[in-house]
């Protein structure tokens, strides 16, 4: 279908420019480590407060190093107006959105991977224990970053202050789906399995993603032409 | 009964309330080529944009080819120049037209690409990074983009500004293609002479209004400032 | 005709606010409160009320995206700083209550904190319009703006109420306990009285857009010469 082409198309082109030059995924690599380890001065990591805060520490620099990567995302459209010339060719918002948020979420969801094992060593926390579970927590709570994130880069990147911008509206909308995420999250690394009380939270994550999926999807062309 | 190229009755464009654009109506049939002529801040980028579909008029209305410019179909139809070359600086030549190629479905997208390299004089730099790229192989290559997938409308924002004597001639040459293949052309500009050789049609905007519309004339070409003269305010 | 309709809602919500008070200074002492209950008559219309602006402003949002007509975009803006200012007494009534009951000038109970994170919304919708330059540009991407946080709200409110009831907490007053039948009437008048406030303080913040935008427009048309 040609709708998917497009999207494959805009996914793999981002993926590739990123790759040339790793501006973006570099500098959010490096932003994580040291939030990490700033983190790690905030508290004394004794085995009890490292468990509770886990959940709540690792969507902390998720979230911070996820959001250079969702401003760079329209921002390399600048130059020479490339963002022109996606938007006059006969490729729909969505799938502009779509092709987008995907690029974000694979170089966003491949800090995250980083990040932990980074975090196991730092906090001396044995994280992997439901694995699966938690992989599938990161998803979904990435996916709801990026995709809010996506929208809400094309809105801002032509306003002034952009890089704070960003950040400044929408961190405010993500909080449930953070909330939800950072719960789960402390749980799992705890080595709990997700059940009862937590699939609440779970069921909070796909409500989230779909809903704001859905409204991206139908608002993407109106920020785009404005 | 074919329909225009382009038509736009009574079109307004307001910022907020000021009108930049007021009650234009203009009919380009297609096969012409028409220059669209008028001092700096006169609205022809705004109307330009306008007719790529970049923003809705705010009175009146705009049709190309008998339909809504931001269609899908139309879309496919048109390409456009701006003040940016519209390529990215981190990809290949040839991945850029690739990109493009396969964003407006063309069916042997690597074919397309590498022909419009060797017409823009470029096929040698195929592989080369675009931010390696000399201004005039830039330019070239954004026409290149502009042209790549056919389209029956070509809508240029002052495309000769700055370029260099190589790249004039190869936007001169698939220009005239295009037109002998029964495209329709618009552009603004302000390197008159150039316009006034390709240009069928002339139009002149000033502070937003159309003062003349016609076609060209030998005056025009004989004297590229004529219609300023006439009716352009001083 | 507008003034005058204006006029009678101000006295209107004067008249009953002031006889309210009365009536609220009458009441008894709440048994475990003593005299701060009192703050509830403001804190929670407001409340109520910037919640309503919340789903106003949506409505509003999604009206300008379809028929493109500014006169929803002023309705937007004007229900929501409105809804600003009433969230933030609805802020500082609660951080009062707080720090006389329990002696702490925040509390992280559903109500507040959610109360909070939307005039945290309201706040960046406001910065996210003085940042926009050109009107459409500005009405379009607030109202994109105000569809996403203002569907948030609800979803907001839900996850923060799990995530204090999963959460075992000090067990503070149910604000919503059972209300003696004198308080629901003084209550429900306060309310009245807050919406018809709101109502028109919008009003007059809209009559302040339409100028402004008047203005707006002169100024344009004297740089254009």
């Amino acid at each position: 279908m040609r709708f998917i082409r497009q999207v494959m198309v805009i996914t793999a082109k981002d993926l590739r420019a990123e790759m040339r030059t790793k501006e973006a995924i570099n500098a959010s690599f490096a932003f994580a480590i040291v939030v990490l380890l700033i983190l790690s001065f905030a508290f004394e990591p004794t085995e009890d407060t490292t468990r509770e805060i886990s959940g709540g520490l690792l969507w902390i620099v998720f979230l911070f190093a996820g959001t250079l990567i969702l401003n760079r995302s329209f921002a390399r459209e600048l130059p020479n107006d490339c963002l022109d010339a996606l938007i006059a060719a006969p490729v729909p918002g969505a799938a502009l959105f779509l092709g987008k948020g995907l690029a974000n979420f694979v170089l966003i969801f491949a800090v995250e991977i980083v990040a932990l094992p980074v975090f196991g060593i730092f906090y001396n926390v044995r994280w992997a224990r439901q694995f699966w579970a938690l992989i599938l927590v990161m998803v979904l709570g990435t996916w709801g970053l990026t995709a809010i994130g996506t929208v809400f880069g094309a809105l801002t990147v032509n306003i002034r202050l952009r890089e704070v911008m960003l950040p400044l509206l929408v961190y405010p909308i993500m909080i449930p789906i953070l909330l939800g995420a950072m719960k789960l999250s402390t749980e799992l690394v705890a080595g709990q399995p997700i059940s009862g009380d937590l699939m609440v939270w779970l069921k909070l994550l796909f409500g989230f993603d779909i809903i704001f999926t859905a409204l991206s999807l139908v608002l993407m062309d109106t920020v785009l032409l404005g | 009964m074919s329909a225009a190229a382009v038509d736009c009755a009574g079109v307004w464009k307001f910022y907020g309330d000021y009108p930049a654009l007021r009650d234009i109506s203009l009919t380009v049939p297609p096969g012409r080529c028409l220059a669209l002529i008028g001092r700096n801040g006169a609205g022809k980028t705004t109307l330009l944009r306008m007719l790529a579909g970049y923003s809705k008029p705010g009175r009146g209305q705009v049709t190309i080819f008998g339909k809504s410019p931001r269609e899908t179909d139309t879309r496919q139809r048109i390409g456009f120049i701006g003040h940016g070359i519209a390529v990215y600086d981190e990809l290949s030549a040839i991945e850029n037209l690739r990109l493009f190629a396969r964003l407006y479905g063309l069916p042997d997208p690597e074919r397309s690409a590498s022909e419009w390299l060797e017409r823009t004089g470029l096929e040698r730099v195929r592989d080369g990074l675009v931010r390696e790229f000399s201004r005039g192989m830039r330019q070239r290559l954004a026409v290149a983009r502009a042209f790549l997938h056919g389209p029956s409308l070509l809508l240029l924002d002052e495309p000769f500004t700055a370029l260099d004597d190589r790249a004039i001639a190869v936007l001169q040459t698939v220009l005239r293609d295009a037109l002998a293949a029964g495209r329709t052309v618009v552009m603004s500009t302000h390197q008159l002479r150039e316009a006034m050789d390709l240009a069928t049609n002339v139009a002149l905007l000033n502070h937003g209004r159309l003062a003349f519309q016609g076609e060209r004339t030998e005056e025009m070409v004989k004297d590229p400032g004529w219609v300023y003269a006439q009716y352009g305010e001083s | 005709m507008r003034q005058k309709v204006m006029f009678v809602m101000l006295a209107l919500a004067m008249i009953l606010l002031v006889r309210n008070l009365y009536t609220i200074s009458m009441l008894p002492d709440e048994v475990n409160q003593g005299q701060i209950f009192r703050i509830i008559f403001f804190h929670l219309p407001a409340a109520i009320a910037a919640m309503l602006g919340s789903a106003v402003a949506l409505v509003a949002s999604v009206m300008f995206l379809w028929k493109r007509n500014f006169k929803y975009d002023a309705l937007a803006v004007a229900v929501t700083e409105v809804g600003l200012a009433f969230l933030a007494v609805n802020l500082v009534t609660g951080s009062i209550w707080a720090h006389v009951i329990w002696g702490v000038w925040w509390a992280w109970d559903p109500r507040l904190t959610s109360a909070l994170i939307c005039w945290i919304l309201y706040a960046g919708y406001l910065i996210l319009r003085q940042s926009l330059e050109e009107p459409t540009q500005r009405a379009t991407f607030a109202a994109v703006y105000s569809i996403f946080a203002f569907t948030d709200v609800p979803i907001v409110y839900f996850s923060i109420r799990w995530w204090r009831t999963i959460h075992p907490q000090p067990v503070f007053f149910s604000k919503n306990g059972s209300f003696p039948p004198d308080w629901s009437r003084a209550l429900l008048i306060n309310m009245v009285a807050i919406f018809l406030l709101y109502a028109l303080l919008t009003m007059v913040r809209l009559r302040q857009e339409q100028t402004q935008r008047e203005i707006d427009y002169l100024r344009r048309t004297v740089h254009a010469i």
